[in-house]
């Protein structure tokens, strides 16, 4: 098994009305609500976590991206994944991942993930997402009806870049580059790479083809993304995949553990509340822009069967979240329990673990992370002996790493120039 | 009016047609339009009427190779073409004025007679468009209706939202006919026409609704003055949706055309 711990980086301070004065968190939100004096504090503990969760033995650290969005104040995760590159060493870097339509030209992408894989030694865990309709079309104005043509491009581009090792010319629809040539070049040949999806067929066949790892980065939790996985599982088998490897797909999952399950609601139910109810308020009109879903993943019923519970998260209440899954909370035995549930079940092998909920104070946080990393984590291990040797789907850094802080005392110098004279 | 069917280049193009008298092409706006439509009917009372839809739209066949702006407009023009058309009097309704403009800047000798009834293509800072593509369809009689319990009451119609299988419709035809429309009106409507608006030699007739709340009356005056021999033809009390609101009006000022 594959854990990452992963950080969305909500915006910990949104008011208690905030569902009722303002009609969205994303695209639109009222920007006098962010404070930039505080974000100082919020986005450097945020890192701190991160790196504390990369000494707890979780095998990769993770980072998103989001754009004008008030869960996710990660607009570029690769400044944040720069900054953990240097402080952290062993644990992956999983940035899924940049929004590779959305990068101008998206060699850009080539050369910042090349960039974060020689700092990091190789530990760069890539993703490319086609983006949220929210980022892409309606922040960041791309055509809704393109989106697809154009990141496929973009796709296509970024792994020539990576492993052409002469200067090429690129003569795309949406990118004209008469000398293609980055420098640097990624360490891994090239970075595994992870591909979050919403339950389109062309994304799982996009899977399949190219041996990348489908990720759902739902919060709706386990036992509702059965439908999806199961459609992705049967596609592997219908397209006849050489295996059905479980590291073949990745499921995000918001965790919170405590002592046992009353304690767990009484730390963290205030926070699942926030994320739930403050958090996921967006504005309806923003959620698909016509021309950027298939029809074919339309015509599936897609977006009926994975959308959120009718009336919105905002009705559920913490036994609810919990018994429907949305939310695996309680003690270690019961995270573990529901854990594995998940595991088989959805037949994933890489967990992206939300330990981090909405406006959690970092204490709760270390605690709920520490409990995870120590009582459940090791309890998981061995899920799928038969794959244990997989690694196509994860990083795979050099044996030697420098770690910062490489440069000589003041007094060498001070003897090697005393050493001319 | 007839429904009928014509191959061009790109795709197979679903029409309407009916009605005698000079030719018109008349261009829908994003919204679309069915062979049922009270304008058309209007029209062909004194016109042979050719109404093509832009592929995606109704039952027409969608064309992934028509992406921008210039892809649109040639591919309109070969739809004149198909029809054996020769300088038909060219009319268009928001959207489909846009690209009525586009194909008289394009090829300026081609076009006598322009029908402009509240186009888009414009872009004024200082007034900017409601975002069509992020409203949900409640939203959308306010910003297109003078009269908005009215036009809520023909939005509404036959609508079914707790229907799975009319909301996937519904969401299938949203990401058909939006979908080909936002390649031109997503995320700003405006794809440089401005610069190219000189060139329109065409007798022009501009038609706007005074209580136009989506493409507000102010662009009517940065057309006119665009198009420096278009005559502006104000219609009160009528919203974007001026064709459905005032009918006779906006035949009446096409008629100007011959």
């Amino acid at each position: 098994m594959k854990f990452t711990w992963f950080n969305l980086m909500p915006w910990p301070y949104l008011p208690d009305d905030f569902r009722e004065k303002h009609r969205s968190v994303w695209v639109d939100i009222d920007s006098r609500l962010f404070d930039p004096a505080k974000a100082h504090e919020v986005y450097n503990s945020y890192m701190d976590m991160l790196e504390y969760a990369g000494t707890l033995g979780f095998d990769g650290i993770g980072v998103n991206e989001h754009h004008q969005n008030g869960y996710g104040i990660m607009p570029s995760p690769n400044i944040i994944a720069a900054g953990l590159a240097r402080r952290t060493s062993d644990v992956g870097l999983v940035v899924l991942g940049n929004s590779i339509a959305l990068y101008n030209p998206p060699v850009r992408v080539a050369e910042e993930f090349a960039m974060l894989d020689c700092i990091s030694g190789g530990r760069l865990v890539a993703g490319f997402p086609v983006g949220t309709s929210m980022d892409t079309n309606y922040c960041y104005g791309q055509i809704p009806a393109l989106t697809r043509e154009k990141y496929q491009e973009a796709h296509d581009l970024i792994r020539r870049a990576w492993s052409d090792p002469d200067p090429f010319a690129f003569n795309g629809r949406y990118n004209k580059l008469r000398h293609v040539n980055i420098w640097p070049r990624p360490i891994q040949d090239p970075p595994p790479i992870h591909i979050p999806g919403g339950g389109s067929v062309e994304t799982y066949d996009f899977c399949i083809d190219n041996t990348y790892s489908y990720s759902y980065l739902s919060f709706s939790g386990y036992i509702r993304a059965k439908a999806l996985m199961q459609g992705y599982w049967d596609r592997v088998a219908a397209r006849n995949t050489p295996d059905e490897s479980p590291y073949r797909a990745g499921f995000a999952q918001t965790i919170c553990v405590a002592d046992t399950d009353e304690e767990a609601e009484r730390l963290y139910s205030e926070h699942v509340s926030y994320f739930y109810n403050r958090c996921l308020h967006v504005y309806g009109g923003f959620a698909d822009a016509p021309g950027y879903r298939t029809i074919k993943t339309i015509q599936t019923g897609a977006l009926s069967q994975y959308a959120p519970p009718i009336g919105g998260y905002s009705e559920l209440t913490w036994k609810d979240l919990t018994e429907q899954g949305h939310v695996i909370a309680g003690s270690p035995e019961t995270v573990r329990q529901r854990m594995e549930d998940l595991i088989k079940s959805l037949n994933v092998g890489n967990i992206f673990c939300l330990l981090h909920v909405g406006n959690m104070p970092m204490d709760k946080c270390m605690h709920s992370t520490k409990l995870f990393a120590e009582k459940v984590m090791p309890h998981l291990r061995n899920m799928f002996p038969d794959y244990k040797d997989d690694n196509r789907f994860w990083c795979k850094p050099l044996d030697k790493q420098v770690k910062p802080g490489s440069l000589p005392a003041e007094k060498e110098i001070a003897a090697m120039v005393g050493g001319k004279d | 009016m007839e429904t009928k069917t014509i191959q061009t280049h790109h795709v197979p193009v679903r029409y309407f047609e009916g009605g005698k008298g000079e030719p018109l092409v008349f261009l829908h706006g994003a919204g679309g339009v069915t062979a049922q439509d009270p304008f058309l009917a209007k029209l062909a009372e004194t016109h042979r009427v050719y109404a093509p839809l832009l592929p995606g739209y109704g039952d027409s066949e969608e064309c992934g190779e028509l992406r921008d702006m210039l892809d649109i407009t040639l591919h309109t023009w070969d739809v004149v073409e198909a029809l054996g058309l020769k300088d038909p009097i060219l009319a268009g309704h928001s959207m489909g004025g846009m690209i009525a403009a586009e194909m008289a800047a394009v090829a300026p000798n081609d076009v006598s007679r322009l029908g402009l009834i509240c186009p888009a293509g414009l872009w004024l800072d200082e007034h900017p468009i409601p975002d069509i593509f992020a409203m949900l369809p409640y939203e959308l009689p306010a910003v297109l209706f003078h009269d908005v319990e009215a036009g809520t009451a023909l939005m509404t119609a036959g609508v079914a939202l707790d229907d799975p299988e009319w909301l996937k419709g519904f969401l299938v035809q949203n990401a058909r006919q939006l979908g080909m429309a936002g390649k031109i009106l997503f995320p700003v409507p405006d794809r440089g026409l401005s610069e190219r608006l000189y060139r329109v030699k065409a007798k022009t007739v501009l038609i706007w609704g005074d209580g136009d709340k989506l493409i507000v009356p102010a662009y009517a005056h940065a057309w006119k003055k665009a198009i420096a021999q278009a005559e502006l033809v104000s219609v009160p009390e009528a919203g974007h949706m001026i064709t459905l609101e005032k009918t006779e009006h906006v035949a009446k000022a096409i008629a100007k055309l011959g």
